[in-house]
């Protein structure tokens, strides 16, 4: 089993709100997401016989949505907002600076593990702009002296 | 670790200021607890629907109101409650639209982060006007801390006896659902929304059947953005009349506006609708005019999916019908500013990668025209561009433009169409030239 008993109980409880099982199959997603880091066909199939939908219905609808890492990243996975009130105010440079301080080209992964580096779209931080999430968490008015007190504490912490 | 965004609010002016009311206390960290929402007023408006209206007095009321849907149609929000029919034997559904995503809007992340409670109220006035018993909020899966927020004020009202079972006595039963999503824009669009709710690829729906008659598990359904599930209780506690007193005849209350790119202020304020867009962008209580004393180039006034607007067209006033006249639309209220220094087609070439990105593939016109789109305006941004394309693109536009079934088309094409019509002339540079007349290098 890849989902731990916790997450399990989570997407129980999940499930025990909807009026219709298949519901469930995003929380669920979300819940093994946020344990796993990524999805892929063995959680599916776990979930799936924890909500009674069929793999294949679960996989159909994961692939739909890009939020959800489809294979391993690193423990830490940057996303770099780079749309458009972010890139007016620079997430161009955002994302050539963090690939300068990491030493990667973003859409890959530190040799570490540590760091996979990604653009993705508007998170709604636009009045906050530039803004990346890391993991789950917003880091928003990034500065270089910002974004290099995050990464030193990241790395301490890892 | 940012749980709370660190966004300007003018909500010390809306303390003061009596016309204001869904920012006045979103600067108090204290606002999200229960209690610190009775104290200011909070459920109020709750108690009085349930203790003394009838639903078709709530829809009448907020009818009367002239409150206009604040995600992006703005559809009157009453006549959208009454289209529920009240004759049918099958559950009904209420569901908040926290799926904020597009470019530019930052408002409703805002009001779950700091007055969880005023949307709770909102949705439970709603639910009890058009019969519902179980409600949703769907939350974009990217804002899992305003999901975690809304899960905490839910049990706060459920321990409150503002959600549950007989809630105040009255025999109505609420029950309320904080569903994610997963990072599609698509799921703003109340179809789509309705297909990831449902556990499916959020692809959109051909309407007939409208959500209010055949919606969520195929039963009568109300989408109603978080803005305007939040002024809800304004309206019920303080009259009709009064809402309708604030802004235009027409577009009545207030709106929150967020306000970013190359301004010095960036954040979101709450004004009256009618509030000139000038002002909204040099006032110091506001954007503080443009950042680095540059000169402006162009707004886009109610996020990414609106037309632009150029520097000579900003005294306009920021209304559904005044920026309709003015060629844009109110949209969801995301003013971006460019300036001077900003390439248009690198601009445009950030935008459609996104429209791109976010098709869902059901129409062709869209999912083959947005990857059309964003080949050409690549390759001019790249200094490859051919003799033509603007033509080409015009072309691929108009074969998108009213031919897909949910607004997604539309609104990759809007933003394009207006930029060519203003900044033709750079276009072509970039084309003739191979660069660009501007270059967009914006440091952070
Ligand atoms: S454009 Fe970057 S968060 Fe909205």
């Amino acid at each position: 089993m890849i989902l731990t008993p916790e997450s399990i109980q989570r997407i129980k409880d999940k499930l025990a709100q909807y009026p219709q099982r298949k519901s469930a199959v995003l929380p669920a997603l979300t819940v093994a997401y946020r344990q796993v880091g990524h999805l892929n066909d063995d959680v599916y199939r776990e979930i799936s016989q924890i909500i009674g939908v069929p793999t294949l219905e679960i996989a159909e609808a994961a692939t739909f949505y890009t939020m959800f890492p489809k294979q391993p990243v690193g423990k830490y996975l940057i996303q770099v907002c780079h749309n458009i009130s972010c890139s007016l105010l620079g997430a161009d440079s955002l994302v050539a600076y963090l690939e300068d301080k990491l030493g990667i080209k973003k859409g890959d992964t530190t040799p570490d593990g540590l760091f996979t580096l990604i653009c993705v779209e508007c998170l709604g931080s636009c009045a906050t702009a530039p803004m990346m999430q890391i993991n789950h968490d917003y880091y928003e008015n990034l500065t270089p002296e910002k974004v290099d007190a995050i990464l030193q504490q990241l790395r301490s912490e890892a | 670790m940012t749980f709370y965004s660190p966004v300007i609010t003018n909500a010390k002016e809306a303390a003061d200021n009596e016309k204001l009311h869904l920012f006045k206390y979103v600067e108090d960290p204290d606002q999200p607890k229960v209690e610190t929402y009775e104290s200011h007023g909070g459920y109020q408006a709750w108690r009085k629907v349930l203790s003394t209206m009838s639903p078709a007095e709530v829809i009448d009321e907020v009818k009367k109101s002239g409150l206009r849907g604040r995600g992006g149609a703005g559809f009157p929000t009453g006549v959208k409650w009454g289209f529920v029919p009240n004759d049918s034997t099958k559950p009904h559904y209420l569901i908040c639209n926290a799926d904020e995503s597009e470019p530019g809007t930052c408002k409703d992340r805002v009001l779950m982060e700091r007055d969880p409670h005023g949307i709770i109220e909102g949705m439970g006035i709603g639910a009890y006007a058009v019969g519902c018993h179980l409600m949703f909020i769907y939350i974009r899966g990217e804002f899992g801390h305003c999901a975690e927020m809304m899960e905490k004020a839910k049990e706060e009202a459920y321990a409150r006896g503002h959600l549950g079972k007989n809630i105040y006595d009255s025999g109505y039963d609420l029950d309320m659902i904080v569903h994610t999503g997963g990072g599609a824009y698509i799921c703003g669009e109340e179809t789509s929304l309705l297909n990831s709710l449902e556990g499916e690829r959020g692809m959109s729906r051909i309407r007939p059947p409208f959500p209010a008659i055949a919606g969520l598990y195929a039963c009568p359904t109300i989408v109603n953005n978080v803005e305007s599930l939040a002024t809800v209780p304004h309206v019920i506690n303080r009259g009709a009349e009064w809402y309708s007193s604030l802004g235009t005849e027409k577009s009545t209350g207030t709106k929150i506006f967020s306000l970013s790119g190359h301004v010095n202020r960036p954040g979101n304020y709450e004004v009256e609708l009618g509030f000139s867009l000038k002002k909204l962008i040099y006032d110091p209580a506001y954007g503080n005019g443009i950042r680095g004393d540059r000169k402006l180039k162009g707004v886009i006034p109610g996020g990414s999916s609106t037309p632009f607007l150029t520097p000579d067209m900003i005294d306009v006033k920021l209304d559904y019908e005044s920026l309709v006249e003015a060629g844009s639309m109110l949209g969801s209220g995301a003013v971006i500013v460019f300036n001077e220094d900003t390439c248009i087609v690198w601009a445009l070439k950030k935008l459609i990668h996104f429209y791109r990105h976010e098709s869902c593939g059901k129409c062709t016109p869209c999912r083959e025209g947005t990857g059309w789109l964003e080949k050409i305006i690549s390759r001019i941004e790249a200094g490859q561009g051919r003799p033509g394309d603007i033509e080409k693109i015009e072309e691929i536009c108009e074969n998108i433009m009213g031919h897909t079934v949910c607004p997604l088309g539309d609104a990759a094409v809007m933003p394009i169409q207006s930029a060519i019509k203003h900044w033709r002339d750079e276009w072509q540079y970039h084309i003739d030239q191979k660069k660009c007349l501007v270059k967009s290098e914006f440091a952070f």
